[in-house]
């Protein structure tokens, strides 16, 4: 079995190009299990059921997303396995900029849209600079040299990455996705490593503190002008 | 440098074989691609932009210049070979038009040079003036259009340039066309505008997702479409006369003929 981890800011495509993409492994008889992990609220379980694949959500509240998928990874292997998948797919909302969720073997897709302005590929972190694979959306809405500029952006945060450019409207650039899918690593548990090492709380305000003065707060704490100490024990 | 593609045909979405086996496009060519909603040609494009390989739903296989492209070729992001133009496509980037092209120069790696000539080429397919310190997200719907083709011209270098339905573009569609043709691309249309379609060189008309026929453009589709053209410019000459607020007069419709 292989596992493709999606990631991408809300709204940027990744369900829609995801639907065209395994409706393209579904044509070639190849079966996937699909797990939404979310913050607060999803609906694409919807979605994906609708092309008969099976969806399980995870709502990860207050939690960083990524970090919640992560220690729920062995249960969706094992939930897939049981589906006799061919591929594990799992959608997270890309919402921490510090974290990414892709694991050693996993195939690494950053789903991000062009209309988002040239710079956002610099913004975004990790989940960018650590991918396999940056699909890039909604390029019809914008000009051709923007999608250049765009695409050279991304190659400076990442330059090993391959670079999909896809309309999830029209499915454009999906069955690519499809194929570079059915290339990824076979995914195998005990060996599976982060890419990227998260950062956990770091702060107490990583573990509920809400007071906003000072003098509350310990651990690694920086200042806008980028003086960083740590208070505490 | 590219100098011709070779499309050679797979199979349509019955999965019976195409009618048209083989469709080659030289630089400077001008082929229009025609049918109904779901008739295959987005993923005609497709297969063009990606170099299929017959590892595409259709197995089309794409030559360039005779040969089978490189592995390079085909995943280098840099040397994509489709570039495309739309009529739902903006400017969004917050600046000048010349700090703009200047930066899309940048990454393509051309000469700061571009810009004054990709503005001045913008400004002969447009009635309303362009000029380097616009910002470029109040340009009109005919200034995008009008300097997206000069730049995709001038500074995109992808061999292929793929225009999808520009109807109401308020640009001469056909002189942006000829432009584009003009700089060795080779042009794929879209559309069913016949001022545009008949200006081809030839037409692939797709059906249930393959390539039905191959049609010349005849040579009384040629004479027509300069009438078309003549149209087309006497058009937009009223509009730049109504946006002036001007009033018209003589409409000198027999002049056309
Ligand atoms: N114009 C355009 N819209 C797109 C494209 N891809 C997705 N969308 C739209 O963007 C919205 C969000 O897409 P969705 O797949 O739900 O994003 P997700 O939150 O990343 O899963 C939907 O309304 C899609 O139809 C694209 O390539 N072009
Ligand atoms: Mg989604
Ligand atoms: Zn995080
Ligand atoms: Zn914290």
């Amino acid at each position: 079995m292989r596992m493709v981890i999606v990631a991408g800011t809300p709204g940027s495509g990744k369900t829609a190009v995801l639907i065209h993409a395994l409706r393209s492994l579904i044509e070639r008889n190849l079966k996937s299990s699909v797990i939404k992990i979310d913050c607060l609220y999803t609906d694409d379980d919807k979605k994906f059921s609708k092309i008969g694949v099976p969806t399980k959500i995870g709502l990860s509240m207050d939690m960083c997303p990524d970090h919640y998928a992560i220690y729920n990874i062995e249960d969706m292997i094992t939930w897939a396995r049981e589906n006799k998948s061919d591929f594990l797919v799992i959608e997270t909302a890309g919402l921490c900029h510090r974290c990414a969720p892709y694991t050693i073997n996993c195939l690494g897709v950053c789903v991000i849209d062009a209309t988002s302005g040239p710079n956002t590929p610099l913004k975004v972190g990790p989940f960018l600079s650590t991918a396999d694979l940056a699909v890039v959306t909604k390029g019809d809405m914008i000009s051709q040299a923007e999608r250049e500029i765009f695409r050279e952006r991304i190659l400076e945060v990442n330059p090993e990455c391959k670079i999909i450019e896809a309309n999830g409207l029209s499915g454009q650039g999906c069955v690519e996705l499809a194929e570079e899918m059915l290339l990824a690593k076979e995914v195998s548990l005990d060996e599976e490593k982060l890419r990227h090492s998260a950062p956990l709380a770091v702060c107490t305000l990583c573990v509920g503190e809400t007071k906003v003065n000072k003098k509350y707060h310990r651990g690694i704490l920086r200042r806008i002008d980028g003086f960083q100490k740590y208070e505490g024990e | 440098m590219i100098e011709k593609i070779t499309i050679l045909g797979g199979y349509d979405k019955h999965g019976d074989k195409e009618p048209v086996e083989e469709v080659v496009i030289k630089k400077g060519e001008i082929v229009g691609v025609v049918g109904p909603t779901g008739s295959g040609k987005s993923s005609l494009i497709a297969d063009i932009e990606q170099l299929a390989q017959q590892d595409t739903f259709s197995k089309r296989k794409i030559l360039v210049n005779d040969k089978e492209p490189s592995y390079e070729d085909r995943t280098n992001p840099r040397k994509k070979m489709v570039a495309q133009l739309s009529q739902n496509m903006n400017f969004l980037a917050d600046m000048s038009v010349g700090d703009f092209l200047s930066l899309h120069a940048k990454c393509r790696g051309a000469s700061g040079k571009c810009v004054n000539a990709v503005v001045d080429l913008a400004n002969t397919l447009t009635g309303e003036p362009i000029k380097k310190e616009h910002d470029l997200t109040i340009l009109s719907g005919g200034q995008s259009r009008a300097l997206m083709v000069a730049d995709v011209a001038v500074i995109s270098n992808s061999p292929i340039v793929l225009i999808d339905e520009i109807e109401n573009a308020g640009i001469k569609k056909h002189d942006a066309l000829k432009v584009l043709a003009g700089h060795g691309k080779i042009v794929m249309v879209v559309t069913h505008d016949p001022v545009l379609a008949l200006m081809t060189d030839k037409r692939i008309v797709m059906k249930r997702g393959g390539m039905q026929k191959l049609v010349g453009t005849t040579p009384e589709e040629k004479e027509l479409s300069k009438k078309l053209n003549k149209i087309d410019e006497f058009m937009l000459g009223l509009r730049d006369k109504v946006r002036n607020g001007e009033v018209v007069e003589e409409v000198g419709i027999e002049d056309l003929e």
